[in-house]
């Protein structure tokens, strides 16, 4: 270890990737609404809108390859995160669901997709836009479908419980509504993209930067390059999980909204 | 050799969602061998079991790096 050490004291040292290598430069002049993630945005919205415009038009009973793709995402939203969590009334948030899922997949997939390669969300304003919205549509639905004065007092007031412990349940239910829903639910995609990427990037330059090294070290750096391939494959399954998740909690605090005893 | 402390308390940190995430699929894995039929009502309960846990050390990613 020493050895190696030391063979690698001969060439520059190693800078690791830091957070401050996702802050990306503009890329006309200095303005700041022309860096990277912005047009990933826009590509996904694009990609987003074009692949499911173009695979909903021309639909016919014998589906074209096209048609199946899209319909099988659509079914996968509409069964598994619609029907068996929001019930009969599923149908009213299913474009909601089904954007969201599929804007989420598509900017995370940006992250391991050749040239782009940078997952939109690891910057976390994106993640809070969501989260914020997220936490609007929920709370919108729940004081709609029970009035404004229940749908409080079931919060502040959960029913069903020794009047002692509201000292304790009240304020962790307030902060639970209003701060750690939102919070969590952008945190968790911000987290895990930030994490994906950082992680790739620091297989793929130190295996770069071993490369550069003495001959020892030149022998070593294919088992980095092959632990960042099998890594991005990891970060595929990751990405997928991670639409699946932010969608999922959309539907159940949607949910819980709906549900008429709290 | 320089580097932070943050990163060997974020090391410490992550044991207990490991340990979570960990018993919250093994017994997602139990139920869904003893009643295959299950399946379906459980995932939704084992992911977000296993994204709470998991949000606890990312979490502490987050912190270590920002502290």
């Amino acid at each position: 270890m020493r050895a190696l050490l030391a063979l690698s004291a001969k060439g520059e040292e190693f800078v690791p990737p830091s957070s401050k290598d996702f802050v990306l430069p503009p890329i006309f002049g200095d303005n700041a609404f022309t860096t990277k993630p912005i047009f990933l945005i826009g590509l996904s919205v694009i990609l987003v809108s074009t692949f499911f415009v173009l695979s909903a038009r021309k639909a016919a009973v014998v589906p074209s390859k096209f048609q199946f793709a899209g319909e099988l995402v659509y079914g996968f939203v509409r069964k598994d995160l619609g029907e068996e969590i929001l019930g009969h009334e599923f149908k009213r948030f299913m474009p909601y669901l089904f954007s969201l899922f599929t804007f989420i997949l598509t900017n995370n997939l940006f992250g391991i997709v050749p040239l782009l390669q940078f997952p939109t969300f690891s910057r976390i304003s994106f993640a809070y836009v969501l989260g914020i919205i997220t936490f609007i549509v929920f709370h919108y639905v729940g004081v709609r479908k029970q009035g404004i004065v229940k749908y409080v007092k079931d919060i502040l007031f959960m029913p069903g419980v020794p009047k002692p412990v509201y000292i304790l349940l009240t304020p962790i239910e307030i902060a639970t509504y209003l701060i750690v829903r939102p919070l969590t639910i952008s945190l968790r995609l911000f987290a895990n993209m930030f994490a994906g990427h950082l992680l790739l990037m620091i297989f793929i330059l130190g295996g770069e930067h071993l490369l550069q090294g003495a001959i020892g070290l030149k022998l070593v750096s294919p088992f980095a390059f092959a632990f960042g391939i099998a890594l991005t494959f990891f970060e595929f399954l990751v990405q997928c999980l991670q639409a699946y998740i932010f969608t999922l909690l959309t539907a159940l605090y949607i949910a819980g909204g709906l549900a008429d005893e709290h | 050799m320089t580097g932070t402390l943050n990163l060997v308390g974020y090391g410490l940190a992550a044991i207990g969602p490991g340990l979570a995430v960990g018993m919250i699929f093994a017994a997602y894995i139990n139920g869904v061998a003893r009643q295959p039929e299950a399946r379906n009502v459980l995932q939704p309960i084992a992911f977000l079991g296993f994204a709470m846990a998991e949000a606890l050390a990312l979490f502490g990613l987050v912190l270590a790096f920002v502290l």
